[in-house]
């Protein structure tokens, strides 16, 4: 009975399972091992032209000044562009749910706009927005009387402004959910809270902030992981340039596999990139078990 | 009696597929017989739509031609993904650097020159399709890099003429900038490799050295061009511009920030367009000028080819599309649409072409217009020039620790080139 059962159960399993097996188990072990070789046009020629290189890629890799530089911009971009988001978003949660009910569905259903729309079009129309002549940014910039930026174009920009773009873009979401978080704390504690005396400022450190704690970890989570995985932003407004300051490592890996089909050495940047991401994952998860986040 | 309405229903079903079946290969029109033979051809940017213009949907040799647009930006992995794929079209139009790799991994057809030379192909246009002796596509159109300067600067600054050598070209950016703050000798854009690898063309370097496996940055020739570069940022008379200013550059060429230019033929069409009327009589093009009086002026061939593909099964009707582009008259209305320069010199001998002065200076660039090293991995060591330049020009590595580097980066690059060549030296 109990064998039949499981048999049962596997077998409704196996489209989904062969599925993730074929489309996504299959090529992540592809993948490795493309790592460990110097699969490259000459070997898209002739397989004959392919060697086992074992860690060459790696250490290739790690003597690239370009990968450094790949590192330092997507670092730069998941602390400041994803710092800001969770700022932002918690800003907005906060703004939108002190406001009345109609108020508030109006500004939550404008902040997710962006969210729904496609990166590739919205980055299109940011980048003839910081036209260094005839963007709106800069417009509005000469409007308040201050200097004129080539977004794009200057090498000390060209980051920020992709960090902008990504805020605009990303903080909806997270908005939402720190909206659902803040509506999901009893009304009781702060009242209890005032009546003890506590100010406004007080009772957002004492009361929600800790509330908020869980959905803060989730959304530093998520957004700590999707802002190491910048390519689209860059891929659409500057192809990585000027002088590289906007390449990022899944930019780096993308030329490397896609623009010079050096697959080997791209596929050692998506497993380095990898390791990154499951680092910063276990750090994260740690500091969250470690403050018991769970509250309440 | 439900035996009987099963065998209909199937009957029904195998009926259905082969009509699907019918419909579909009617739709691919690559069936024999009477279903016509179609002949894909992809090409890039105002060269396809050119194309999709003039031949799409004519007939060549019995096939019907299917012109499929790509944008630049992104041909090049297409073309390559579609080849992995196994879906390239009969035809396709490829960048000037791109033909040594697609004939590397044999995605070309590659052949005996035949009647090609007796065209009166510019030779350096040639010479960029030719690998290992073998003809790998046809060139189409070519460009090259020339001098676009500002003549009424030039004459402010005392100076009648164009410069024609290095001497006299560094003595006229120090007369412009003695005119004001606002003006600058040169613009040369740091993301740009063209002007530096065509002045170490000029004083004969070769860029790659034994059999192109290994970098010769560190050459006599090659370091004379970088110093005489270089030294244009340090002394003030380039300002330090990326792709940032780029976007200004009619702008700023309008403005006088810059009197030189060194660009390609894109460039006449857009000077006529974007600079303001007054300014139309002030600017003109000159040849590149060269280390040495003796020395002819070369700088470096560009432009694109148009290759059969290898997999293709209508190679006649391929090859026959092409010659139709390549006739003299064809490519002298492709110039007039496009503004692309004819690859073939009669039909350079057009009035229309004849009569544009500033073309003049491109017929004779072209002459000796050389290809870039013809190894798959040009794009990448050319990406590291731009790099290694940048950082000696902003002063952040001198120039010898960047040639050095450059030339172990350019070895660790062409490794792979350096292995196979062994090995087929081993087997012979």
């Amino acid at each position: 009975m109990r064998r039949s059962v499981a048999l049962t159960a596997w077998l409704f399993l196996f489209p989904a399972l062969g599925a993730i097996g074929l489309f996504f188990v299959l090529p992540v072990c592809a993948s490795l091992v493309l790592s460990f070789t110097d699969f490259d046009i000459y070997a898209l020629a002739h397989s004959q032209n392919l060697r086992w290189v074992g860690l060459v890629q790696y250490r290739m890799l790690l003597a690239e000044p370009l990968f450094w530089l790949a590192l330092r911009n997507t670092l730069v971009f998941v602390v400041f562009g994803g710092g800001l988001t969770i700022l932002v978003a918690l800003g907005a949660a906060l703004a939108v749910t002190s406001g009345s009910a109609r108020l508030q569905a109006v500004f939550r259903t404008v902040f997710f706009l962006p969210v729904v729309t496609t990166v590739v079009a919205a980055a299109v129309v940011w980048r003839a927005w910081y036209h260094p002549r005839v963007g709106l940014v800069n417009a509005f910039l000469g409007w308040l009387g201050l200097p004129r930026v080539d977004w794009l174009g200057d090498p000390n920009w060209a980051l920020p402004a992709i960090v902008i773009f990504s805020v605009w873009k990303n903080f909806g979401f997270h908005m939402v959910i720190f909206i659902a978080a803040l509506q999901a704390i009893p009304e009781r504690l702060y009242e209890a809270a005032a009546m003890d005396g506590a100010s406004r400022w007080q009772q957002f450190w004492r009361i929600t902030l800790p509330m908020l704690q869980p959905a803060l970890g989730f959304v530093t989570l998520i957004t700590v992981i999707g802002s190491f995985q910048l390519f689209a932003e860059p891929y659409v407004m500057t192809q990585g340039g000027p002088a590289n300051a906007t390449l990022s490592l899944v930019l780096l890996m993308y030329r490397n596999g896609f623009q010079w089909w050096n697959v080997g050495h791209g596929a050692a940047v998506a497993w380095v990139l990898f390791l990154i991401l499951v680092l910063v994952a276990l750090v994260l998860t740690r500091i969250r078990a470690h403050r018991g986040w769970e509250f309440g | 009696m439900r035996n009987l309405a099963s065998r209909r229903l199937w009957g029904r079903v195998v009926w259905g597929m082969v009509l699907v079946f019918v419909a579909a290969s009617v739709g691919n029109c690559r069936g024999r017989g009477e279903v016509p033979k179609v002949l894909r051809v992809w090409a890039m940017g105002k060269e396809g739509e050119y194309l999709a213009a003039t031949v799409h949907g004519t007939i060549v040799a019995g096939c019907r031609v299917e012109v499929q647009r790509l944008p630049w930006s992104a041909a090049h992995e297409k073309l390559l993904t579609a080849f992995v794929a196994g879906t390239l079209p009969d035809v396709i139009q490829l960048g000037s650097t791109w033909v040594p790799e697609f004939a590397a991994v044999g995605a070309i057809a590659c052949g005996e020159v035949s009647d090609w030379r007796e065209r009166d192909l510019f030779p350096g246009a040639l010479d960029t399709v030719m690998i290992d002796g073998r003809m790998c596509a046809v060139p189409w159109y070519v460009d090259t890099r020339v001098l676009f300067y500002r003549r009424d600067l030039l004459e402010r600054a005392g100076f009648q003429q164009p410069p024609r050598t290095w001497q006299e070209w560094r003595q006229a950016m120090q007369k412009v900038r003695e005119l004001g703050a606002g003006h600058y000798g040169l613009l040369a854009p740091l993301d740009e490799w063209q002007l530096l690898v065509a002045l170490a063309l000029q004083v004969g370097a070769s860029l790659l050295r034994e059999n192109e496996t290994r970098g010769n940055f560190q050459s006599e020739p090659f370091r004379r061009a970088f110093s005489f570069y270089v030294s244009l940022f340090r002394d003030g008379l380039a300002p330090f511009t990326g792709e940032a200013q780029v976007a200004n550059v009619y702008q700023d060429f309008a403005a006088g920030l810059f009197t030189f230019y060194v660009t390609g033929p894109w460039n006449l069409g857009e000077f006529r367009r974007r600079l303001p009327p007054e300014l139309q009589e002030s600017w003109a093009t000159a040849l590149l000028p060269v280390p040495d009086p003796a020395l002819p002026s070369v700088s470096v061939m560009g432009g694109a080819s148009l290759a059969v593909v290898r997999s293709s099964a209508h190679p006649e009707a391929a090859r026959e599309l092409i010659a139709a582009l390549l006739q003299p008259d064809e490519q002298v209305r492709f110039y007039r649409t496009t503004g692309d320069l004819p690859v073939l010199r009669t039909a350079w001998e057009d009035p229309g072409l004849q009569t544009d002065s500033r073309l003049t200076a491109f017929r004779l660039q072209l002459e000796n217009a050389r290809p870039t090293p013809k190894v798959p991995e040009w794009e990448r060591i050319a990406g590291l020039i731009v790099q290694y330049t940048e950082l000696v020009v902003r002063e952040r590595l001198s120039a010898e620790a960047a040639l050095a580097r450059l030339d172990a980066e350019a070895d660790r690059v062409l490794e792979k080139r350096r292995w196979l060549l062994q090995r087929t030296q081993a087997a012979e």
